[in-house]
């Protein structure tokens, strides 16, 4: 395994173990960003600069905040008396690792881990550019019209508030 | 000769690249650029805070700082060792971790923006093929060290001067990015050396600078006033309004992280200054063909120093917004002209050179400023104002 790989796979995997268990909500945030951080450097590390950016962009630099302001604006940070693991504990367990061997077992039937190693494209953001606005037109305009939607559904939410108070 | 000191940098950084056996060479080129930006930019941070102090100070009608050295010019470095000697006071119930590390999160990311402006031929230290994408994603980053900084230093006055810089940053994003967009499109790609390289050239004596469009105009002026919003500047500098909130969010820090905190500051001055001047004023190309042999970091240089001198004149010229005006500016003024101005800068680029696009795109920009503006204003007559009890 490449060191660098290592390092990045050990801090991504590291920060998301401290998100899911920290006490602090807010200490949870910070270090899911971290491994928001840690998915970016792997995608830079695949060349795949366009993502890499476009990940921190949205992850750190909208997803973290939209978190952290949603936990300031909702409820207090102190954490929380009781196990925050649930009794069901035990099902859940069971159900995710029933999941990850399913999953498991079809990607490896599928064929997509094929072991030939093809060079890696040359991909540059304006191929990915051209594409959005050719082949990939109709998901574009899709995924548009959906974000519109919920735009508009939150600000039509947060007005009614005003008007009832 | 003009070549040479052109490259000067370059050529230099190459001979003691060449120095080292070749297994050292690509790390030790790396540890090269990175020191020239910190070096370079740590200094210019020392002049622009004695040069703020001195045109505040002239524009206040009083001296500035003129104790330390002839004229004061050694100020900076007075300053630089009291933060450094002063006590570093973390509040009791203070996060400790999470505010030791928020100066950091404000600095490393802005360091990493600066590497993509290009400061001159072949001087980026980091040319990547997205290199506007790659400013604007560390300059994200910066919101969260605003926030971490306000959190943790469990100050109600930190918190809420971090609420307002988040919320400010957030919105002055939008336009900010907007108006970088016609630039890309005009150039046909993210990276900061195209773009340069997209302006070279001159119509007769007018450089070929995208601000010498009216789009280009527009979107000049837009992504300055988003900028100066983005770095926290008067007249936007709420988060630290330090009539309602002391300091904002960097109230509970004391020595050299307040002093980290202010070097971020004004490193993201200088970093978005500094990708202003590559979208809109040709990067490190001179104005007049006639100056180029002037070398190109120089003109870089030059440029930025204009621009911080604009921020000090407006710092000392304009009184603080009021948050709601802060808001439905950028969101009832920025966000729609911005928008236009896109729609502005792909008429400019699919309508035939001459007389008709200039006038076709002068009123793209002008009509729906106009519109929003007026709409914004709320459509008062203007009359003398009448006040009540300040007479």
């Amino acid at each position: 395994m490449p060191w660098p790989f290592a390092i990045i796979a050990t801090l991504t995997i590291a920060s998301a173990v401290a998100a899911m268990s920290l006490r602090s909500l807010v200490h949870c945030a910070l270090a899911l960003t971290i491994a928001f951080a840690g998915l970016a450097a792997f995608y830079l590390q695949l060349e795949a600069q366009f993502v890499g950016f476009a990940q921190i962009l949205v992850y750190i630099g909208a997803v973290a905040i939209l978190i952290v302001f949603a936990i300031l604006l909702t409820r207090s940070d102190e954490p929380p008396r009781r196990s925050r693991f649930s009794s069901a504990g035990a099902a859940g367990v069971g159900i995710a690792v029933i999941v990850f061997g399913l999953l498991t077992g079809l990607i490896l039937s599928s064929g997509a881990v094929r072991p030939e190693i093809r060079p890696p494209p040359e991909v540059t953001v304006g191929q990915i550019g051209n594409q959005l606005m050719t082949r990939f037109i109709l998901p574009l305009e899709v995924i548009g019209l959906l974000l519109t939607a919920a735009l508009i559904g939150a600000v039509i939410i947060a007005m009614r508030e005003k008007d009832e108070g | 000769m003009v070549e040479t000191m052109d490259q000067i940098f370059v050529t230099s950084k190459h001979w003691l690249v060449g120095l080292l056996p070749t297994q050292c060479q690509p790390v030790f080129s790396v540890i090269l650029s990175v020191a020239a930006i910190v070096i370079t930019f740590a200094t210019l941070f020392a002049i622009t805070t004695l040069l703020e102090r001195k045109g505040l100070g002239r524009i206040q009608n009083r001296y500035g700082p003129n104790r330390v050295g002839p004229y004061g010019i050694f100020q900076p470095i007075a300053d630089g060792l009291k933060a450094l000697t002063k006590e570093d006071v973390v509040p009791r119930t203070a996060d400790k971790v999470v505010h030791y590390l928020a100066p950091l999160a404000l600095v490393v990311p802005v360091f990493l923006a600066l590497a993509v402006v290009p400061v001159g031929r072949n001087m980026a230290a980091l040319d990547v093929d997205a290199g506007v994408l790659f400013f604007f994603a560390v300059g994200a980053a910066t919101e969260l060290s605003v926030f971490m900084a306000g959190w943790s230093s469990r100050n109600k006055y930190s918190l809420l001067g971090a609420m307002r810089a988040i919320a400010q940053m957030i919105s002055y994003e939008v336009p900010l990015i907007l108006s970088a967009v016609t630039v890309i499109m005009a150039a046909g790609s993210l990276s900061a050396v195209k773009i340069v390289e997209a302006q070279a050239g001159y119509w007769g004596i007018i450089p070929r600078w995208y601000v010498l469009t009216p789009w280009g105009m527009a979107g000049f002026i837009l992504f300055m006033i988003a900028a100066t919003a983005e770095s926290n500047r008067s007249p936007f500098d709420l988060p630290e309004g330090e009539s309602e909130l002391i300091a904002g969010y960097y109230t509970e820090y004391s020595g050299f992280k307040f002093a980290l905190f202010f070097l971020g500051e004004y490193l993201g001055l200088f970093a978005v200054s500094g990708l202003g001047i590559t979208l809109f004023l040709g990067g490190w190309h001179a104005p007049l063909a006639s100056l180029g042999w002037i070398p190109s970091w120089m003109w870089f240089f030059a440029k930025l120093l204009v621009f911080i001198a604009a921020f000090i004149w407006v710092r000392g010229t304009l009184p603080r917004l009021r948050l709601d005006q802060l808001m439905s500016f950028a969101w009832r003024l920025m966000l729609p002209m911005a928008l236009t101005n896109i729609l502005a800068a792909g008429a400019w680029r699919f309508m035939p050179a001459g007389i008709t696009r200039w006038i076709g795109c002068s009123l793209l920009v002008a009509v729906p400023y106009v519109l929003f503006a007026g709409a914004l204003a709320g459509r008062k007559p203007l009359v003398k104002r009448e006040y009540k009890y300040a007479d």
